[in-house]
């Protein structure tokens, strides 16, 4: 999905093309339909400058309707990055992403826990297990009011926490002081997946590590079997 | 208006000299009007026009086998294998980034991009070259300059991967902002600026025309005083979604051949663009309707039109009758176009509004027409002599080396590159932190190194042997990650040249960056000049000529990184150590003295080590390779074991007669590197090294999680990454 202020468009479409060998479609936000697409990626970047709000005017975007519509039906929706802040902009994962709690940009690698493995964007990662992604963003800190917030916890909604390499939830491993260290959620129906972490920068041993890999091939393994089903 | 009755405030207000204004009217044989007197005044500051630097710049080298595109266009550009160009070019933003430290860089690095994208190439990095007055007191440019660097790049998704930031009481009044961008295009879709064809259309397109920046150029020519806050609103506003929508519309471009030149409108907007793309093709000449110019207010005059340096636009010189194929590329990001002239064969820069002529001027006058200064140097009295032998001996090394790794000028860049993107691409395999960072080109093995560099103490003291510093510096960082030096920006940053000592400094800058490229073979292919950087006369910075560089490695799996790798290894001193204290961190921070003479440079022993360095890197020996630089070795060790995580084991080192302790450990040396080795490897290192007669000593064994030299000092990492990154910055 590519808004005029996307960036990790080609970097996800890298990915996929060359390192996992998926088929690609970009699709404009002018785009009136989805192209046959079977999990529709919402990458990193400023959709349209942002300069008001993080994902405020991407949300009316032509083609968010048809992503909705693509929710809808069970199919995949994963926002990275800028993609989670416009699927909360479009109510399509509760909460809001705001400004770091330092106020200022933060690029750097973090460590994250793994909670939900039964989901088809996590499926290739273990029980628990510890991965390490990259974090690029100035507004990434998770917050939803307290009632949405314990409903997210009790459902198991939460999918990824910022955790040190032992996998221990602290504070000083949060860069953006989000909400229970909150990286990433799911839908209660687990089909669309919002996460502030990078996975498309580290599909690649030589830029540091391969964790983000595991997302993708979960995804292009399991997106035709979740449509299906 | 004639010769005779010409205001002399009218000509201060557009900054040309009274000598100048008779040239003009000799000339064109009249008076210029209004509009006329603006643009020349624009074009012929020093900016533009390079007319105290001009002469002495031709001294530089600017050819070599992989050149592709030399001076005089957008950036440079060289061959770097497999049919790739790489497209480079660093410029200041200081004066503005002084007044406005957010718009102020934010705008240097915008405009450094649309260098690049007017060459046809995607950028693919930026780097910052930064220097303020100490801290605290300089904190609102510090904290501005670093925010509005990011705030472009990180949006318009173009990774920040390298840069400096230094912090010398010189640059209190008046920062450096020295932004680099490197680009990628293939060699046969290299784009030049050149307004060929008579009779095709000229396109404005990106950003609608307002009044910010008017006359930036002419500001930007002279000394900073208690008026500068006034001209505020001659400093631009960034907007960095509208330039990643004007990249990628120009990246479009490529789809169609009715282009036939870009030329991005920086300094001097539309008069300079249009002028030089026609300068660029003998005989050519241009007409603009300036009715015809998309503006972003109304009641503007041509002045304001002709002189507006508005942002984030750039000039497209279309096939006439091919316009609509242009206007719909911009169309679909939704971007304004417009066809506001067309080239002609005259030879003048005609302007209309409309049907009525409001200005008309010979291209060659407006770019090539102005007289070119001659300045005269004159040595100032030699710096503060140092008397070595004065100096109180190290006692304690290990507690020397804490407080200089906390000191600010070594301390870690971690908390300024954290708030830069550098990862976004996919191709940043070596990341900031170590020497030079190395960027892979996607579909190939090739890696493009980049880097920039400049001791400005070394230049204060020494301004012909600190240029030449620069440049080895510049060229150890490239080689320290395995790659082969290719080619150089540089960006001059001087005082007042009409101080004689400052013209001589520019002199004798010049001279040594001519020198050490000649001799090490890195053409200079793109640059900037910077002058008046003078803080109301009282507060001239340092020469700090900034040399961005760049080298090519042609497989990136043999990569070398700064960091220690594995336990066991042989840690070793590449090269030769003198008791060079002369201009050094350890000077400056232990002894509170910025004194004595750089450390000499042998430019054939400087280039004798780095062909052992890349001869070992090319056979996989190098675990890890650093430069030694500020701070010396115990410094580049010390990163080493911080960047790796491992510590370092070593026999005590002892003063002997032709080194001091103090020089041993933190003397500044050039032509040196600290590398680690596996065990097996050291006899093949020793006999590349003989071969190029490079000395190479034994300094330990890594391992364990402290810095230890036998029977003299044992500090441990954790303390060391404490006073390391818990600095300032």
């Amino acid at each position: 999905m590519v808004f005029p202020g996307t960036w990790s468009d080609r970097d996800c479409g890298w990915v996929i093309d060359q390192v996992v060998g998926a088929e690609l479609v970009y699709l404009w936000h002018k785009d009136a339909d989805l192209k046959g697409c079977d999990c529709v990626i919402l990458p990193g970047g400023f959709a349209y400058g942002d300069y008001l709000r993080t994902g405020a005017i991407a949300r009316f975007a032509p083609v968010m309707e048809k992503i909705g519509e693509h929710a809808d039906r069970g199919g995949l929706v994963w926002g990275i990055c800028n993609g989670f802040q416009i699927l909360c902009e479009a109510g399509l994962l509760p909460g809001a992403l705001i400004r770091n709690s330092s106020l200022e940009y933060r690029c750097q690698w973090t460590n994250l826990i793994v909670e939900r493995t039964d989901l088809p964007f996590t499926m290739k990662c273990d029980e628990r297990e510890v991965i390490r992604v990259p974090v690029s963003h100035g507004e990434g800190s998770y917050f939803a009011d307290p009632s949405t917030l314990s409903r997210l916890e009790q459902r198991g909604q939460v999918v990824f926490r910022y955790c040190d390499p032992a996998g221990k939830v602290v504070p000083g491993a949060n860069p953006n002081g989000s909400m229970h260290n909150i990286a990433g959620i799911v839908n209660a129906r687990g089909n669309v997946l919002g996460m502030m972490p990078h996975p498309e920068r580290c599909a690649e041993p030589e830029l540091g590590g391969t964790d983000g890999l595991k997302l993708f091939r979960s995804v292009t393994e399991n997106a035709l079997k979740v449509l299906v089903s | 208006m004639n010769v005779e009755t010409i205001d002399e405030r009218r000509l201060r207000e557009v900054a040309l000299t009274p000598e100048e204004y008779r040239v003009i009217v000799e000339q064109l044989k009249r008076a210029p009007n209004e509009v006329e007197l603006g643009m020349l005044g624009v074009l012929w500051s020093e900016h533009c026009s390079y007319k105290s630097s001009k002469a002495l710049l031709r001294r530089l080298p600017s050819t070599g086998a992989s050149v592709v595109q030399g001076p005089g266009e957008n950036a440079g550009a060289v061959s770097i294998g497999e049919g790739w160009a790489a497209v480079f070019k660093i410029e200041s933003h200081n004066h503005p980034s002084a007044i406005e430290p957010y718009q102020g860089a934010a705008t240097g690095v915008g405009g450094i991009i649309r260098d690049v994208i007017a060459m046809g190439a995607r950028p693919i990095a930026l780097l910052d070259s930064l220097r303020f007055g100490p801290l605290p007191e300089s904190q609102r440019h510090f904290d501005g300059v670093v925010a509005g660097i990011g705030g472009y790049g990180n949006c318009i998704g173009i990774p920040t991967v390298g840069g400096e930031v230094y912090f010398e009481d010189c640059y209190a009044q008046n920062p450096l902002v020295n932004a680099m961008c490197v680009g990628l295009v293939r060699v046969d879709r290299l784009m030049r600026a050149r307004a060929e064809g008579t009779g095709n259309s000229l396109m404005l397109v990106g950003a609608d025309t307002g009044r910010d920046g008017i006359h930036g150029a002419s500001f930007a020519s002279l000394e900073l005083d208690e008026s500068s806050s006034e001209r505020r609103p001659a400093v631009q506003v960034a907007n960095p979604f509208l330039e990643k929508c004007l990249l990628e519309a120009c990246m479009d471009l490529a789809h169609t051949t009715a282009v036939v030149a870009i030329q991005d409108l920086g300094a001097a907007g539309l008069t300079s663009s249009v002028a030089e793309c026609a300068a660029k093709v003998p005989g050519a000449g241009a007409r603009v309707d300036v009715s015809r110019v998309p503006l972003r207010e109304r009641g503007m005059k041509p002045y304001d039109v002709m002189l507006s340096e508005s942002q984030e636009r750039m000039l497209v010189v279309v096939e006439r009758g091919r316009e609509a194929e242009v206007e719909s590329i911009f169309a679909s990001w939704d971007l304004t176009s417009a066809v506001i002239g067309e080239v002609t064969d005259d030879g003048f820069l005609t302007v209309v509004d409309g049907r009525r002529e409001v200005a008309r001027l010979p291209i060659d006058l407006l770019t090539d027409g102005v007289p070119l200064r001659r300045l005269v140097g004159v040595a100032p009295k030699p710096p503060r002599s140092l008397d070595i032998e004065s100096l109180t001996p190290l006692v304690d090394p290990g507690a020397a080396l804490m407080r200089l790794l906390a000191s600010p000028n070594l301390a870690s860049r971690r908390g300024v590159y954290r708030r830069y993107d550098h990862m976004v691409g996919d191709a940043t395999v070596i990341p900031p932190g170590g020497d030079a960072a190395l960027l892979r080109v996607k579909g190939t093995r090739l890696g493009i190194a980049m880097t920039t560099d400049c001791n400005s103490r070394f230049c204060h003291l020494d301004p012909h042997l600190g240029a030449q510093l620069a440049v080895a510096e510049a060229a150890r960082n490239i080689v320290a990650t395995g790659a082969r030096p290719l080619a150089v920006t540089d960006c001059l940053n001087l005082a007042n040249p009409d101080r004689p000592e400052v013209y001589w400094e520019l002199e004798e800058t010049v001279a040594g960056l001519a020198h050490a490229c000649r001799a090490l073979e890195i053409p200079i292919v793109s640059g900037n000049v910077s002058l008046y950087n003078d803080a109301m006369g009282r507060s001239p910075i340092y020469p700090t000529p900034v040399v961005g560089m760049i080298g090519v490695i042609a497989d990136y799996g043999q990569r070398v990184g700064a960091g220690l790798r594995a336990e066991g290894d042989f840690v070793l001193l590449v090269g030769s150590s003198h008791n060079d204290l002369g201009g050094s961190e350890y000077l400056k921070v232990e002894h509170g003295q910025v004194a004595g003479r750089p450390p000499a440079l042998d430019l054939s022993l400087e280039k004798a080590v780095h062909r052992v360095i890349l001869s070992a890197a090319d056979s996989g020996y190098l675990h890890s390779a650093h430069d030694c630089a500020d701070g010396g070795m115990l410094v580049a060790l010390a990163e080493s074991c911080l960047l790796g995580g491992i510590g370092v084991r070593c026999p005590g080192i002892r003063a002997e007669a032709q080194l001091r302790l103090d020089a041993a450990f933190f003397g500044e040396s050039p032509s040196r590197f600290v590398v680690s080795v596996p065990s097996r490897a050291m006899p093949e290192l020793q006999s590349i090294a003989r071969r190029h007669h490079v000395e190479i000593s034994l300094l330990g064994l890594t391992g364990g999680d402290s810095i230890e030299f036998e029977g003299q000092f044992k500090v441990s990492l954790v303390d060391l990454r404490q006073a390391w990154e818990g600095a300032v910055v």
